[in-house]
């Protein structure tokens, strides 16, 4: 496995940056605080005047660089592609390694690093609840990631009670001639949206695919690259790795953008993809294996509901944008409108809505004009993250819309009758 | 210079949360879109006019340089802090205060960004032309500071165009008014102009009352490839002398050509030593009479090849190949020095011609593309400072640029200014007395020299009025 990058690693690749500026008009931190520090040209120099010694890592420094979502938007719209969220996540472990880890980060290694913890803890429980931390003590780190103080103002999915691995089986046997996929559910669609996680699954498996759900993956490791935990990343991404080793693969599936995001190598600039197989987000992956032909064929409904799409960052920034609209514009119980700013960042960013809430949600709250303006009822995704988040938007606001997961609207689509 | 109860005084006048003296914060204000980085003391983010003047005052009577910053992404050192001081962030200040439909106006604060301001008024069907390349950036406060243009301004005229009036707390502190919100306006002296382009060392623009135009209801773009920059530089004379003005007129000669060919296929016969982008906007029924005209005129010219946009995406990727330009740069060389020079349009094939000649001089690349309607040439010398004795080399040729530029009737900057990077130039194409003049309005108005010190001006020039030895 290939050495996480220290911030010397990206000593040429930061002095590529000309400090043009073009980042401001891309970076959703930058625009609610209009701050400099906030904007991928003030980290890259920050970046360099620590590597040259010039600053410590005070705290100032420390807050400044908590500021980014690694949302790659900065990256992409960069004349010069500097990776600032490769800069910034080797800047945030360097950071750790010497101020040890925040409270945040170290609920995240809590949670995300064992997974008899995160199962005993959601089995049949719901995580997020309030009423769980009265059962956790002061001194965890989970009571500090997901604090009541910060989640009373949150809505949250309630908890199902079965997750993912007890709704598909390790491997869905498919046709003899097709290939077998394995599925990266991620935190999140394994136990916050496991009727999501099992769609990823079951479709491939509709189209003749076999399907390998490995029991023993776990976190993609973005939680433990936002927060700084370098042996964390290593840790997971080894779990992960074993857990796909050992068995022929044509690609693996991912239905969470972040989660394709951290494995494929964009923001922890890794040597690429660590596993064998390719990865393809499961709407590309449809896309190309001819489900929007046989969704345009399927009879329009009568009674069709208005959808818009909100684009990922991870998604986003790796180029998927086309795919979910296709698959959403040939939906036959759907009416769908593009909303204005559909590429704006929803605020959730990993562990940023825990370290700056209000931010986070002002961060999101940009996302009302263009939905409200579509006439949405329904706002789809590929984004447990974004989903979550874009609910908690709409709810605040009290605007009658949900978010789903494009599949959930697919499964849909396959699955009713025309009404 | 700077101590605690300054500190407190400052954070008195705009809360604690809007000063910081930190090295981080210090740090993030050090530098523009140059390649250059000066400390400033103490950075600010004040949130209205009476906090900047309070401001100006205290550091007026401490004699502390104050340094006016929108987006800081000026080409020419306008918002270095070069004697350090305090820098006056403005994007608090970034509210669109009224759009006025029934007399075209908007009137704005500072902070507000160019292109925000651009899409607010379309939607109400109208148009604010000046767009300069950083428009999704950059600030009106620092357009008007810098007087910025853009590939519209063959058309449409440059900011200096667009400003109606204007408040400015000047360098003593006091807040003032000039122009109005009316088209006509001959009360006083035309202090609005004065301020225009005046990089910040007049004073700091709180509100900015901005003309607007009816948005034009269609657009047609062409790309037409040429064998020689001279056939190409025929043709705007040629369009221009048969009364069309194009929105744009970009050009982009054999380097700037070769540059993004190496980058990406482009698809452009291989004989073409220059290319052509001219747009043209208004009524759709006269728009495709009028690109008629144009391929009328430019046919017999020796052109290669036309091609005429006929949907949006069209228009899109013939903008891609000019936009392309400048990220290819990078290829040649890792160093640009990017100038602006213009000069009159009837003069840009000798202009090219002697930057073809300069290049082969001292052997380094330079690469022009630009505005050839208004005859403003981005000129990028491209080298390696890490190469022995480069850095003479280039300040060699720009030295030599500049020179023909000022001979051919041009001047050393179009639109990005003088700041730091072009102040040893001033004095080629400005003679004494007219330097004199301009120092001594910047005395009246800023007796102690604490606005954007050490800008425009050679600092080791004598003030106006000092007896020579």
């Amino acid at each position: 496995m290939a050495e996480l990058k220290t911030l010397e690693d990206y000593r040429n690749k930061i002095a590529q940056c000309v400090r043009c500026g073009a980042c401001q008009a891309h970076c959703p931190v930058y625009l609610e605080t209009g701050r400099e520090g906030s904007v991928a040209r003030g980290k890259i120099v920050l970046a360099a005047a620590v590597l040259d010694g010039e600053v410590e890592l005070d705290e100032r420094l420390r807050e400044e660089i908590s500021l980014c979502l690694l949302c790659g938007s900065c990256v992409v719209k960069c004349p010069n592609h500097t990776p600032t969220d490769a800069i910034v996540g080797a800047l945030r472990r360097q950071i750790t390694e010497t101020h040890g880890l925040t409270p945040i980060g170290k609920g995240v290694a809590a949670l995300t690093g064992s997974k008899s913890l995160i199962k005993t803890l959601l089995k049949g429980a719901d995580l997020l609840s309030p009423l769980l931390f009265k059962k956790i003590p002061e001194t965890s780190g989970l009571r500090l990631r997901f604090s009541p103080e910060l989640l009373r103002e949150r809505s949250l999915p309630p908890i199902p009670e079965r997750n993912l691995f007890a709704r598909v089986p390790e491997l869905l046997e498919g046709d003899a001639d097709k290939p077998t996929v394995g599925v990266f559910a991620g935190c999140a669609l394994t136990y916050l949206y496991p009727q999501v996680g099992e769609l990823l699954a079951r479709l491939p498996h509709s189209l003749g695919y076999s399907v390998f759900t490995p029991r023993d993956q776990g976190c993609c490791g973005m939680p433990a690259l936002s927060s700084g935990n370098g042996p964390l990343i290593d840790k997971l991404t080894g779990a992960n790795l074993k857990a796909f080793a050992g068995r022929k693969i044509a690609a693996i599936l991912t239905g969470c953008a972040s989660c394709h995001g951290m494995l494929a190598g964009h923001s922890a600039e890794k040597a690429g993809n660590p596993f064998g197989a390719e990865l393809v987000d499961i709407h590309v992956f449809l896309a190309q294996h001819g489900l929007v032909e046989r969704l345009a064929a399927l009879p329009k409904w009568q009674q069709r509901v208005r959808v818009t799409y909100h684009d990922p960052c991870h998604l986003r920034s790796a180029g998927v944008v086309r795919q979910p609209r296709d698959l959403l514009r040939t939906l036959p119980q759907v009416e769908f409108v593009e909303m204005e700013d559909a590429g704006l960042c929803c605020g959730l960013g990993g562990t940023f809505t825990a370290a700056h809430p209000g931010l986070s949600r002002s961060i999101g709250d940009r996302k009302l004009q263009g939905l409200q303006a579509s006439g949405a009822t329904l706002i789809a995704s590929g984004c447990p993250g974004c989903i979550l988040q874009l609910q908690d938007i709409v709810d605040r606001a009290g605007l009658p819309v949900r978010a789903v997961h494009t599949l959930e609207l697919i499964q849909q689509a396959l699955s009713e009758s025309p009404q | 210079m700077l101590n605690d109860r300054l500190l407190q005084q400052l954070a008195d006048i705009v809360g604690a949360d809007n000063v910081s003296a930190s090295a981080v914060d210090r740090i993030t204000h050090s530098f523009d879109a140059t390649q250059r980085q000066c400390l400033p003391d103490v950075v600010v983010h004040p949130g209205n006019a009476e906090e900047i003047s309070r401001i100006v005052r205290l550091a007026n009577a401490q004699r502390i340089p104050l340094l006016p910053r929108g987006a800081g992404s000026g080409f020419t050192g306008g918002s270095l802090p070069v004697h350090g001081g305090i820098v006056l962030v403005l994007t608090r200040m970034n509210r669109i205060l009224e759009i006025d439909v029934d007399n075209l106006i908007a009137v704005v604060q500072p902070g507000v960004v160019t292109g925000r301001l651009q899409k607010e008024v379309e939607r109400l069907g109208l148009f604010y032309p000046p767009d300069p390349a950083s428009k999704d950036f950059s600030t009106l406060g620092g357009n008007i500071a810098e007087c910025a243009g853009g590939p519209r301004c063959v058309k449409y005229g440059v900011t200096r165009d667009y400003v109606l009036g204007l408040e400015v707390v000047t360098p003593t502190g006091e807040i003032i008014h000039t122009g109005g919100r009316t088209m006509k306006n001959v009360v006083g002296y035309d202090l609005t102009r004065l301020f225009v382009g005046s990089e910040g060392t007049l004073g700091v623009v709180t509100r900015i009352i901005l003309r607007l135009l009816p948005k034009p209801e269609a657009r047609k773009t062409m790309l037409v490839a040429f064998a020689s920059i001279d056939g190409a530089a025929e043709a705007v004379s040629a369009v221009i002398r048969g009364k069309i003005i194009p929105t744009t007129l970009e050009f982009m000669d054999g380097s700037a050509i070769d540059c993004v060919r190496k980058a990406a296929p482009l698809d452009l016969p291989l004989d073409c030593r220059a290319a052509l982008i001219i747009e043209v906007d208004g009524d759709q029924a006269v728009l495709d009479g009028q690109v008629d005209r144009i391929l009328a005129i430019i046919q017999p010219l020796g052109m290669l090849e036309t091609r005429v946009a006929a949907t949006s995406e069209e228009s899109e990727a013939i903008w891609k190949v000019r936009r392309s330009v400048s990220p290819s740069l990078r290829n040649l060389n890792p160093h640009k020095f990017n100038e602006d020079i213009v000069v009159p349009r009837s003069r840009v094939p000798e202009m090219i011609r002697a930057l073809e000649a300069i290049s082969n001089r001292y052997g380094v690349p330079i690469v022009n593309f630009g505005h050839a309607g208004d005859g403003n040439i981005h000129v990028n010398v491209m080298v390696d400072l890490a190469e022995a004795g480069m850095e003479d080399k280039v300040q060699s040729a720009l030295h030599d640029i500049f020179r023909a530029t000022v001979d051919l009737g041009g001047s050393v900057s179009g639109e990005h200014g003088i700041g730091t990077a072009k102040a040893a130039y001033i004095g080629m194409e400005l003679d004494p007395a007219t330097l004199a003049a301009m120092r001594t309005i910047k005395k009246a108005l800023d007796p102690n020299n604490i606005m954007n010190p050490g800008k425009i001006f050679l600092e080791d020039q004598p003030e106006p009025g000092a007896t020579a030895g």
